[in-house]
């Protein structure tokens, strides 16, 4: 609505009366926005809260540096509790997802926008639509019975590895890249890469040199919201990444991510039980990286403004 | 034609001496054989091309891929007995999960689409841009929006189904996707507000109609295509949800018949079918129906855009 309706709309409401009906409906539009915020705030407490005295016990120093995960189910206080090595699984499967979506997604939106001709991005654009609705527990069942006998078979180990998540997860990934990195290159003025054609540029130099650079903004968005699917995806990592607690050595070993370890042992915990609070806690750790990342995409965006 | 012609000021001359188009050679026309001489005087510019139509046909094989080895594996194995009305080891049978997933999906959107879709038109209709209660709003639909599914799950059982002691519930699932989707149907909403223009406001206004009347008799249904594709994408995330729900919906295999019932979704069956391992085949038509659903769900939310979408 633009300033000038509004400032109309003021003139008439001083004239007229406020209608009681009017001013309820305004103040139930008003509860419902503030459902919002009240749902943030209400998952914020009550994750930092219940985290918070088994991380007192454990020790904050100890919980995020130390690897030794022996849980202690019924809770006589010898448990060991230390997620590093599931934070260097998270990262590990992370930046190989992104090396593995973020080329192909970069060069594909790039096609999309640049080079589809209108009846195949007819075709085109549905099928990534098709990659983004598919449930993740189709792509981790998928790769359980694809990607891991593949790898166990062409390139060796277990087969539940770092290398066989990254590519599902690289390829679930790949519709968010591809539609943001699409939109922002299109969002170019048309002048950019006529002025550089104009100039002699090849269609691929002008494209590079000239229309990637003005959409980076949009194209670092893109891939900071793959990294963030990553980080909370859940499903597909558990069936694929092995859930072996060790710092790996090699792309075929197996990692546990901190989705992974919420969703394999919260069934065993009791309520109040310090196993149950580091994996809370856990939880906590990825809200942070999540704020982290949603605060990156503001910032991005407000600069590029 | 005559070489001579009275020149008729103000007049168009009666005939233009013809040319046949078709003679013209354009100047800036390339053959193929041009092309790819320019393009071996460039490798750089070659190298991209043939980078970016590879990652075009990686993605296309990828998701053709994906689909069609789910399909093939799935098809033939969806039999009658999958679709039993009781769940016992061995018809694996996803009947109840079906009835189960549509009960809370529909329930979910109950709830879910009236705050969101409220919160938006305050968003749009009431709130000035700069307000910094909006922003503050616009903040958390944000971070709503980014938080994984499993911390979702873990609120939900901390919050749902231990303190308020609902159990392992349809009632404790259903409000946890409802916060999954609150940011997602209010975002569309928001946009598709925003798309009415502000002359549709004006003339209601100026024909003496209040703000509410404004809102729902030529806002709201001016908007309608745009809400309710959102609507169904979110039902959508509902339906393809696994991770918010193990510790929320619960895993029970029977038909939950109320809400205080426990009672697994389609991608929960899929997850326990998987993980046991010993219904390969039942696994592969599960998710051939879980995508089939999705799919068929997405389908209708673009359908609803841009079929039904108005331009003003």
């Amino acid at each position: 609505m633009t300033e000038e309706t509004m400032q109309g709309e003021q003139a008439v409401k001083r004239q007229i009366k406020v209608d009681p009906k009017e001013l309820s409906m305004k103040i139930v539009f008003i509860i419902a926005a503030v459902v919002f915020i009240a749902a943030v705030v209400i998952i914020c407490v009550f994750i930092f809260v219940q985290a918070f005295p088994a991380l007192r016990e454990i020790g904050l120093f100890n919980f995020l540096f130390s690897s030794e995960w022996n849980p202690d189910i019924n809770d006589t206080g010898h448990g060991e509790y230390g997620i590093a090595a599931m934070i260097v699984g998270s990262c590990y499967i992370t930046a190989g997802a992104l090396i593995v979506g973020v080329p192909i997604g970069f060069l594909t939106a790039i096609f999309m926008a640049r080079y589809c001709p209108k009846p195949l991005y007819k075709v085109m654009k549905p099928m990534t639509n098709i990659l983004a609705g598919i449930p993740s527990i189709v792509y981790g069942y998928f790769g359980v019975r694809v990607i891991v006998p593949f790898i166990r078979d062409n390139i060796g180990g277990y087969g539940f590895s770092i290398l066989s998540a990254s590519i599902v997860l690289g390829i679930m990934i790949l519709p968010t890249i591809i539609s943001v990195s699409e939109n922002a290159i299109r969002a170019v003025p048309k002048s950019y890469y006529e002025g550089a054609v104009a100039l002699g540029a090849t269609k691929e130099r002008a494209i590079l040199r000239t229309e990637v650079p003005a959409a980076k903004s949009g194209i670092v968005t893109s891939i900071i919201l793959g990294l963030g699917r990553v980080i909370g995806e859940t499903m597909a990592v558990v069936m694929l990444c092995g859930n072996q607690v060790q710092f790996p050595d090699s792309l075929l070993d197996g990692v546990r991510t901190m989705t992974a370890n919420i969703v394999l042992e919260l069934g065993y915990t009791s309520y109040g039980s310090v196993h149950r609070g580091a994996l809370i806690a856990t939880a906590a750790v990825l809200f942070v990286f999540i704020l982290i990342i949603t605060l990156l995409v503001s910032l991005i965006r407000k600069k590029a403004k | 034609m005559e070489n001579t012609q009275v020149l008729n000021i103000g007049q168009e001359p009666e005939k233009q001496p013809e040319v046949d188009i078709s003679k013209i050679i354009p100047i800036n026309r390339q053959t193929l054989a041009d092309k790819v001489r320019a393009y071996l005087n460039k490798p750089f510019s070659m190298v991209l091309m043939i980078l970016v139509l590879l990652a075009a046909v990686v993605t296309a094989a990828t998701v053709i891929f994906i689909v069609v080895y789910t399909l093939v594996q799935g098809l033939p194995n969806l039999k009658g007995s999958l679709f039993a009305w009781e769940y016992n080891s061995d018809n694996v049978s996803m009947m109840p999960a079906i009835i189960n997933t549509l009960f809370l999906a529909v329930m979910t959107l109950v709830i879910a689409v009236p705050i969101s879709v409220f919160a938006a038109i305050f968003m749009v209709e009431y709130a000035k841009s700069t307000n910094i209660f909006v922003k503050i709003v616009r903040m958390a639909a944000e971070t709503l929006s980014g938080i994984p599914s499993i911390v979702f799950g873990i609120f939900g059982m901390i919050f749902f189904v231990e303190l308020l002691d609902w159990g392992y519930s349809m009632l404790a699932g259903i409000f946890t996707m409802v916060l999954m989707v609150l940011p997602l149907i209010m975002r569309t909403t928001e946009e598709a507000l925003l798309a009415v223009p502000d002359s549709f406001r004006e003339g209601s206004f100026a024909l003496g109609a209040g703000k509410l009347r404004t809102i729902f008799v030529i806002i709201l249904p001016s908007a309608m295509s745009g809400i309710i594709s959102g609507i169904i994408l979110a039902l959508g995330r509902v339906v393809g949800e696994t991770a918010a729900l193990i510790y929320t919906g619960g895993s029970s295999r029977k038909l939950a018949t109320g809400f205080m019932q426990s009672g697994e979704t389609l991608s929960l069956h899929m997850y326990f079918l998987a993980n046991e391992g010993l219904h390969v085949g039942e696994s592969w038509a599960t998710a051939v129906i879980l995508i089939l659903l999705v799919l068929i769900i997405n389908g209708a939310a673009e359908f609803v855009g841009n079929k039904l979408k108005k331009e003003y």
